[in-house]
């Protein structure tokens, strides 16, 4: 079993590596092909444009072709397909967060979960393989997708989950638009990021002690930077040090890390060896929020996170996203949460409550991500040449009471079903009856 | 993503749902009626939770869901005496009532989570506190989860901003038969007696499904499969009506004696009687024999439909009531049949997909369970983080069923954060609605609490407030959280 699962991961490695110096990954062509005028919408640009009243927004071969506001004419080519939004809400698509969408079905069945690397060893005492690449499992026909789509969430960053090193491996940005395409093929041009796990979890993977993560992480860098074969003792192969070299020259590398001092930590580790730091979780960093702002170091964080889960989190409050914005830090929300990514506005509408600004709120969950993963060019705003994902909202989109009522991804209307709706379906009915 | 983990572990592992009912009035500890003639006369553990005088409360001008239904705009809620003495419009101030005036406020029961795990799986997660499942044997009927209970949990503070004022507390999943259930005000209090709510009956956690046949499966012990958790529940309770006999013979032979002894007619008696010999006491049967008697109530953790219809024919076949199933993901598929039954269900309102029996879980769950007559539908949290939130989770819930055309107002829907569970607990007389003479357990929302931008600003228990957000506590309630670092921004 053990051998089998090993041969696995080789080969696994092997395309990644492949991948990864091939460096050819491209949005698919077959997700640019819509062509649609949505007249009438309150659209939400998340630009200096701020919010449009009864506008309207022109696609053409998948990407926004002109906004035009009230009063405004739009050239619109006969034949183009209308969609009267009468009013309603339109903004960019939502941000997942960081999940395992589409390389994760159901959780406890660890035959449909491909998020992690696990050897089932101790981090000390294997080879470490950042050229892990959970991009490559990702299964564009995931049901999980749809139930997201379905909710206004147009893409997602493929995170790898932890296993049992401090390099829980390599990740990238997926749109949720229904090609078959995995891989380099399906992940967004400059998406791809480097995942390590730092904090209280550091004594399953380095030996009990945080400090010692960063020993190992030394280690392992210097092996990057080293020419020359790998010692017996290394704990990179060839493929690995040649992946981690890469992110030691301003890659981006995302920290799981939640303690005040281990984000500090990691700001210093990131200077020092020229990595560009995403923090992920954050639970504390609103009390080093100016350093931060300072290191132009994002953060992702769950704003419903209030409570000492471990002792990493003694001062979680729910003002965090506040306290972070308002210090100039750039934020985007995520509550890692796979099956249920869909709640992530709701982690928005709650930093709203306590005190972020609502555009901020929004901004958090289309431009921001997209600026921290390398898509600010492309997507996350309602601008002209940007990406046409687009969701028509039935109300306030930052609203646990509203809901998509349309999706656009690549400017093709999606449909909007997925495995849940047919359950409603078919039980709805059935009830009705009695 | 791997984060989930916290609360999807928890729901994995460890949650369930159990839970108590009934009540007495009294504020002082009332006792439990001594299930066997062996038992002690005292009921052990009881109460010691002694509401505070509080002074007469007059909110008013506010739009108030009673919680049995009913909207009212522009009224009144008068608190006299730690209950509610009256709800309608114009209400008269007693003299040296606290007035609120809560105009553009919205006004509810104090909400009731019925499945929690705060205190027995405690923030933070240390392993010193881990005490919410005792997975050393799949039938563990004799432990009671209010002996788990960390009353230093942050997470009774975070819940009571949210709203939350009754919570019952269960253990975890992992066996067939978890234990005892507590129901518990949501007071600070250094004991959780000083917690326990007097005269609640106690639940019993049982559950369904993966999580038994998981533990012990995976150690090559009974039960392995969905068959075997089956078996389980039925031979523990054939030992239970065998054990209740005996008992019961017992309680024959011991007034036999008595009258022997005692003489029946004016001779003085017959001093040879030989006093009976009690069987051997049993904790775990003394529990069942109790469920069995209707002392205590069934509250069982069940996904999937199939298997609730399963549990009520091993209900049926040994005379017990099931009284909600928690976790109810696809209650929507035997809806018909819980409103028939007279079974609630207790549900998220969008949980699903990290277990297999999670995998048909949908978000119009509840609005289905809700629909036919004589429904119970309940939202629990399950979570730390959910009992937070349960105003919009019952949004969710709520604006899902009426998308797919059901017609739930927010006076039907906080029904199931209120009487409901309530019912369930059997405490429908004392809490769950505002009505006069039940406990003034009251919430003052900011605005419509069906919103994610809602905020409990004041939340009373027993006509005291409980929390306030506009004077928030000076120091945490909780002693861990006393005195830990919580400097200001560094630089």
């Amino acid at each position: 079993m053990s051998a089998i699962k090993a041969h696995k991961v080789l080969v696994l490695s092997v395309v990644a590596f492949v991948s990864a110096i091939s460096g050819a990954s491209a949005a698919s062509a077959q997700s640019e092909s819509g062509d649609v005028l949505i007249r009438g919408a309150k659209v939400y640009t998340v630009t200096s444009r701020g919010v449009l009243d009864s506008a309207d927004v022109l696609v053409r071969g998948g990407r926004i072709a002109a906004i035009a506001s009230s009063g405004e004419s739009l050239q619109t080519p006969a034949g183009t397909k209308v969609f009267e939004a009468k009013g309603r809400p339109l903004t960019p698509g939502i941000f997942a967060g960081l999940t395992h969408i589409g390389v994760e079905e159901i959780s406890a069945e660890s035959s449909t979960v491909d998020a992690n690397l696990d050897f089932k060893s101790p981090g000390w005492d294997q080879k470490w393989r950042p050229e892990f690449d959970v991009t490559l499992a990702y299964n564009p026909r995931s049901a999980v997708i749809p139930v997201a789509r379905i909710e206004g969430l147009t893409w997602t960053m493929l995170a790898p989950g932890s296993g049992d090193s401090i390099f829980a491996g390599q990740g990238g940005a997926v749109a949720f638009g229904g090609t078959l395409e995995q891989g380099s093929r399906a992940v967004l041009d400059g998406s791809r990021s480097l995942f390590v796990k730092l904090g209280s979890e550091a004594e399953k993977v380095s030996g009990g002690s945080r400090a010692a993560a960063y020993m190992l992480l030394d280690q392992a860098i210097g092996e990057a930077r080293a020419s020359g074969p790998s010692g017996q003792d290394a704990l990179l192969h060839t493929g690995g040090r040649t992946v981690l070299a890469r992110y030691l020259s301003g890659g981006r590398v995302v920290f799981e890390v939640e303690r005040a001092a281990d984000i500090l930590e990691v700001l210093a580790f990131a200077e020092r060896n020229h990595i560009k730091p995403v923090i992920s979780g954050g639970s504390e960093a609103w009390l080093v929020a100016s350093a931060l702002s300072r290191a132009h170091a994002p953060v992702i964080l769950n704003s419903l996170q209030d409570l000492p889960t471990d002792l990493d989190r003694l001062s979680a409050r729910l003002d965090n996203a506040a306290r972070l914005q308002r210090a100039g830090v750039l934020i985007a929300f995520s509550n890692g949460d796979t099956h249920n990514a869909r709640n992530v506005r709701q982690l928005a509408g709650n930093a709203v409550a306590h005190g972020l600004p609502w555009e901020a709120a929004l901004a958090a969950l289309t431009a921001n991500p997209a600026e921290i993963f390398g898509q600010g060019a492309v997507r996350g705003r309602i601008e002209k040449g940007q990406v046409a994902d687009l969701v028509l909202w039935s109300g306030d989109p930052l609203e646990v009471t509203s809901a998509a009522d349309q999706v656009w991804i690549g400017g093709r209307a999606m449909e909007m079903r997925s495995r849940q709706t047919e359950l409603r379906d078919r039980y709805l009915h059935r009830s009705a009856a009695r | 993503m791997s984060k989930l983990p916290l609360a999807l572990m928890s729901a994995v592992l460890t949650s369930c749902a159990t839970l108590p009912p009934s009540g007495q009035a009294s504020a002082s500890a009332a006792p439990a009626p001594a299930p066997h003639s062996a038992k002690t006369s005292r009921d052990p553990f009881s109460s010691t939770y002694q509401a505070a005088a509080s002074p007469a409360t007059l909110i008013r001008g506010a739009t108030v869901l009673t919680g049995t239904g009913t909207r009212l705009d522009g009224g009144d809620v008068l608190i006299v005496n730690g209950r509610i003495e009256a709800v309608g419009k114009d209400l008269h101030a007693p003299e040296g009532a606290t007035v609120i005036d809560a105009a553009g406020r919205w006004v509810t029961p104090g909400i009731i989570d019925i499945h929690s795990h705060l205190g027995v799986y405690p923030s933070p997660g240390l392993k010193g506190l881990q005490d919410g499942n005792e997975l050393t044997n799949p039938v563990t009927a004799n432990v009671w989860a209010e002996h788990s209970i960390w009353p230093q949990d942050p997470g009774f503070e975070t819940a009571l901003e949210g709203g939350v004022t009754t919570l019952e507390i269960l253990p975890g999943s992992g066996n067939l038969i978890g234990g005892r259930s507590v129901v518990v005000k949501n007071v600070h209090a250094t004991t959780y007696q000083a917690m326990k709510f007097p005269g609640a009956q106690q639940g019993l956690k049982m559950a369904c499904g993966e999580n038994p046949k998981r533990v012990y499966g995976s150690k090559g012990q009974a039960p392995s499969t969905l068959m075997g958790d089956v078996a389980g529940y039925r031979q523990a309770f054939a030992d239970a009506q065998d054990y209740k006999r005996q008992w019961e013979k017992y309680d024959r032979e011991q007034a036999e004696y008595q009258k022997k002894k005692d003489g029946a007619g004016s001779d003085g008696g017959d001093k040879k009687a030989t006093p009976p010999s009690p069987p051997k006491r049993d904790l775990k049967l003394d529990t069942l024999a109790d469920v069995l008697k209707g002392d205590i109530r069934v509250q069982m953790h069940c996904y999937r439909g199939d298997q609730m219809a399963t549990m009520l024919d091993v209900a049926d076949e040994f005379g017990f009531k099931i009284v909600a199933f928690h976790h109810a993901v696809e209650a929507y598929k035997v809806a018909d049949l819980l409103a028939s039954k007279g079974v609630c269900a207790a549900m998220w309102a969008d949980w699903w997909g990290f277990k297999v029996e999670a995998y048909d879980g949908i978000q119009e769950n509840i609005a289905i369970v809700d629909a036919p007559a004589g429904s119970c539908a309940m939202l629990h949290s399950d979570s730390e983080d959910g009992i937070q939130r349960l105003n919009q989770e019952a949004a969710k819930a709520m604006s899902r069923g009426v998308r797919a055309g059901l017609d739930i107002p927010p006076e039907r829907a906080i029904r199931w954060l209120t009487i409901n569970p309530a019912k369930a607990l059997g405490l429908d007389d004392r809490i769950g609605a505002l009505e006069p003479g039940k406990n003034a357990d009251v919430v003052i929302w900011n605005r419509n609490p069906f919103s994610v931008y809602a905020l409990a600003d004041e939340v009373f228990i027993d006509g005291t407030v409980a929390f306030n957000r506009a004077h928030p506590p000076q120091k945490p309630p909780s002693d861990f959280m006393l005195g830990q670092p919580n400097a200001e921004e560094l630089p």
